[in-house]
């Protein structure tokens, strides 16, 4: 598991597992994409609304992982000393923030028909715009700082700050009275799914965390080349 | 204690201690944060009427009457308590009796409160049309939902 701390072991694995994982997201987005068009069923009140939970659902889950995975990389990176944290937390926040982004959009796309309303501020929808605009910070940080030393530090002391959103995000549906309704896989015993719909929910899931892996990979090779050539 | 787990103790401390200020800090104002109130709730004696408000509960069965094309007449009720609703304007799709829904706007007087807002609000149930026939069919359907 040393690649997941060291750039050059993190380097040789990546160029074996791009590939595979990249061919991996299409296929699962060409069967998730199948299933949720065509191959699942209408919901008895949404109708085909439904269908853009396949997209809304998977996307948010990513942007908490996302805002997850980069709270222990600073962690790691603050207190161990270890810069490839740091390498993580520049290539990975703009991935979260679209996330969050897609899950915005898809979500106000539901709303509108299902609530009769695009936007409203109740505790869910206004953490997730925070959460949003906690990423644009993180990547505005990144942007700012001359010293790369200095602003490495202050994005990992931002996002840990930031962190203490995730549980609020998490559990404010059960927390206060929202709009929007409660998690409807939270126990796994028996979700409040269908087995038809939960199919294309899950490939979908998967789908998403294999594209967010071929884009990270991408995108943290480019980082480690880009300060190797800045301290030659 | 090694120099690295003393940075990582500091962390974590700084970390449980940002976190229970935001959520004390959100607790003392959950009246607030919460996007509703339920009609239980809501005290008779405390109403303050033309405030703006919201109130969320089911749509009582048996209770929507439909005035003209555009003004509507129901009750919003917890099943604990229920109040009467004036509503003009275009309601959501899934808007019925049974289902859920939260309502903006101010009470005109201590019984009848006149809605400006109505949002339809989605459980968190997902179910094919085709089953929800066959429960129908079958006697198993929840009557509550419609």
């Amino acid at each position: 598991m040393k690649f997941l701390v060291n750039p050059s072991k993190f380097n040789k694995v990546a160029d074996y597992v791009f590939l595979p994982v990249l061919i991996l997201s299409i296929i699962l987005f060409s069967i998730g994409l199948i299933f949720s068009f065509y191959l699942s069923p209408d919901d008895y009140q949404q109708g085909s609304t439904v269908r853009i939970m396949y997209v809304h659902v998977p996307s948010a889950w990513l942007a908490l992982l996302t805002y997850a995975i980069m709270t222990l990389y600073s962690i790691a990176g603050l207190a161990f000393r270890i810069p490839f944290g740091f390498i993580i937390n520049t290539a990975v926040a703009p991935i979260g923030a679209v996330f969050t982004l897609i899950c915005i959009i898809s979500g106000s796309l539901w709303g509108k028909p299902m609530w009769g309303t695009w936007w409203v501020w109740d505790a869910r929808l206004t953490s997730v715009a925070i959460l949003f605009i906690i990423y644009l910070i993180i990547i505005f940080i990144n942007l700012s700082f001359e010293n790369r030393i200095v602003r490495e530090k202050v994005v990992a002391i931002f996002i840990l700050v930031g962190s203490v959103n995730l549980p609020i995000v998490k559990f404010s549906v059960d927390w206060w009275n929202t709009l929007h309704q409660p998690a409807t896989i939270s126990k796994l015993s028996k979700p409040s799914i269908d087995p038809s719909m939960m199919t294309p929910l899950i490939i979908m899931t998967f789908a998403f965390i294999m594209m967010g892996i071929a884009i990270a990979i991408l995108r943290i090779k480019t980082e480690i080349i880009s300060r190797k050539s800045y301290l030659s | 204690m090694s120099l690295r787990f003393q940075r990582l103790l500091l962390i974590l401390l700084t970390l449980v201690i940002i976190l229970s200020a935001v959520l004390l800090i959100l607790y003392n104002t959950r009246e607030n944060v919460s996007y509703f109130y339920t009609p239980s709730e809501i005290d008779k004696s405390d109403i303050i009427i033309n405030k703006i408000i919201r109130i969320g509960g089911f749509v009582e069965n048996d209770s929507f009457n439909k005035i003209s094309s555009s003004s509507f007449k129901f009750k919003i009720t917890d099943e604990k308590a229920s109040i009467l609703v004036t509503f003009e304007g275009i309601l959501p799709d899934l808007f019925r009796e049974g289902q859920g829904a939260v309502i903006e706007g101010a009470f005109v007087d201590k019984n009848i409160f006149n809605a400006t807002n109505v949002f339809a609000k989605h459980d968190e149930n997902y179910l094919p049309a085709s089953i929800k026939e066959d429960l129908q069919n079958t006697g198993y359907w929840n009557k509550k939902y419609k």
